[in-house]
């Protein structure tokens, strides 16, 4: 069986940038493992502007972006199996991997980085009535559909979610020649982006209806038209002034998982609520050696967060090896009360952890000046006021390790409403 | 005096922009945190532009379409008739990222260029 120092799950953004990290960091028995047949991941369908702002101070678009850690790879000698599917992964690090070149194969390694990335919800998760007709998909199969394989999934188009996927969508599929009615969204706000709904909606005039969602769908062949209804605040459709819509295609944006089923089959702990590993300040997981970054830890808005996360997790991995592979003594719990749903790190190892560690979370609903509170231990260390939060926007919060009490056990933080 | 209220697209912050209008004329602008927003807001209310990203069809690729973008922004009246000028488009691979696929596409003046590399087919 073949050893390798670290092997990459994934040759998305995540899988690039620690790659290049690791290697960059001295490591030199690296592999990097794609299911696809080239590199990039999901930014090879991302074909709008729009990456690449915060790493490269200019707008790339998808391709592009990932054209310049995929050259990057490729200068620095980083070894790739494309088509290549890892099936298994054990506690003790040995990869069960299948493949078109090299076929069934195992590999060890002495440190794993998990960057395999999300998934779409799909309808079955989503309870909507009627048949199984054609003309149902996710927002990314679309787009996967029209930038690469060159097909037009439909005409007349509704779209379910208002995530920014299915943002961008609308305004590809517009500029395709295609009719898209509405954007539906059973929220009370939208998940996407504000830009993306000035530029993909409001540009192009389509509507954004929210708290309203797809309670049918007609159609036994083809997707012949949906009802919307308006929903209350528990989400549950009001009775009463339903609309039918024409229509031939319904594109679903609503939702990304995180695709875990390899850390789970590790051993790897999981975060009930970012549906990724529980993960340290060195983004380490609770099985050793197994690092993870990017989407399948908790989903980003922004690929060039991914980008700075996988870098550190690259860099980490190789200290960890470096250092003789010691076990953290991640004693301090970072967690997320009262509007504040998860955060990301939730271990902290003060001892191990750099001069400065960006926290990173997501709010539960809207909040309108509101203020951001960070507790170490039952007291209020800092108390940020926001005049907008939304769930769809990443928060973040550094700490500074010189701030840190020497008790600490629990950082805390809360959204603290203002009295009106 | 008018006002307009934007949504800067500047970065994924998305300040919300009020802007001031006298005689088309942009008086003042408040509500953006950098200068990306100030000057979005001038434009948009004077000479709105976009970048227009698309697809073109090629032959003996890997890929039936390359993707592309236009090399500069494009005035925002015009992004349809972009859009359907690209869909007119034919190139032949092997196209390399930054390749010029066409110029001046529908009258703008600025050129088409690829976002992808897209090899030759093999057999």
């Amino acid at each position: 069986m073949e050893t390798y120092d670290i092997v990459i799950v994934g040759g998305g953004p995540a899988g690039l940038a620690a790659a290049i990290a690791a290697k960059k960091a001295g490591i030199d028995r690296l592999l990097i493992l794609e299911r696809d047949s080239e590199l990039g991941g999901i930014l090879n369908q991302c074909i709008h502007s729009g990456f690449g702002l915060h790493t490269f101070g200019e707008e790339l678009t998808g391709p592009e972006y990932a054209d310049r850690y995929i050259r990057q790879v490729r200068e620095l000698n980083i070894p790739c199996q494309l088509q290549t599917m890892v099936l298994d992964i054990s506690p003790e690090r040995v990869l069960t991997v299948t493949g078109r070149e090299h076929g069934l194969q195992q590999i060890a390694a002495r440190a794993i980085i998990l960057a395999m990335g999300c998934r779409e919800r799909p309808r079955g998760a989503l309870n909507i009535p009627g048949y199984r007709p054609a003309g149902i998909y996710s927002a990314g199969t679309a787009q996967r559909l029209v930038n690469m394989e060159g097909y037009l999934p439909g005409k007349e188009i509704v779209i379910l979610g208002s995530g920014d996927i299915g943002l961008i969508m609308a305004r590809r599929m517009s500029l395709e020649g295609a009719h898209v009615k509405v954007v539906a969204e059973v929220l009370p706000y939208s998940g996407g982006l504000k830009r993306n709904i000035a530029q993909c909606l409001d540009d192009f005039g389509i509507p954004l209806k929210l708290s309203h969602t797809v309670i049918d769908i007609d159609g036994k062949e083809r997707v012949r038209g949906i009802t919307l209804a308006e929903v209350d605040e528990n989400r549950r459709p009001i009775p009463g002034p339903e609309e039918y819509i024409p229509c031939d295609t319904l594109l679903l944006s609503v939702g990304l998982l995180p695709e875990n089923e390899l850390s789970s089959s590790a051993g790897v702990t999981l975060d009930s609520v970012t549906g990724g590993p529980v993960v340290t300040e060195s983004l380490l997981t609770s099985v050793p050696g197994v690092f993870a970054c990017g989407n399948v830890l908790h989903v980003h808005d922004l690929v060039d967060f991914v980008s700075e996360e996988a870098s550190r997790a690259g860099s980490n991995a190789a200290a960890y090896l470096q250092g003789g592979e010691k076990a953290e003594d991640a004693s301090v719990c970072l967690v997320g009360k009262k509007g504040v749903r998860y955060t990301v790190p939730q271990l902290l190892d003060v001892h191990q952890m750099p001069e400065q560690l960006t926290v990173r979370f997501r709010v539960g609903q809207s909040y309108r000046d509101a203020s951001l509170c960070v507790w170490f231990n039952d007291t209020c260390f800092r108390r940020i006021r926001k005049r907008i939060m939304a769930p769809g926007e990443m928060e973040q919060f550094t700490l500074r390790r010189a701030d840190l009490p020497a008790d600490l056990h629990t950082i805390t933080f809360t959204v603290e409403e203002d009295a009106k | 005096m008018t006002t307009r209220t934007l949504t800067c697209i500047g970065c994924p912050l998305g300040c919300t922009l009020n802007v001031a209008l006298e005689e088309g004329r942009v008086v003042s602008v408040s509500g953006n945190t950098c200068k990306k927003g100030d000057d979005y807001a001038h434009k948009e209310c004077v000479a709105p532009a976009r970048t227009v990203t698309g697809t073109v069809r090629i032959s003996g690729g890997s890929l039936p379409v390359c993707s592309v973008k236009t090399a500069q922004e494009v005035p925002k009246d015009k992004i349809f008739e972009v859009a359907a000028a690209l869909a007119e488009i034919r190139a032949s691979a092997p196209v390399s990222i930054g390749d010029v696929l066409a110029e001046n596409v529908a009258g703008t003046g600025v050129s088409v260029v690829a976002t992808r590399h897209v090899a030759e087919k093999t057999a």
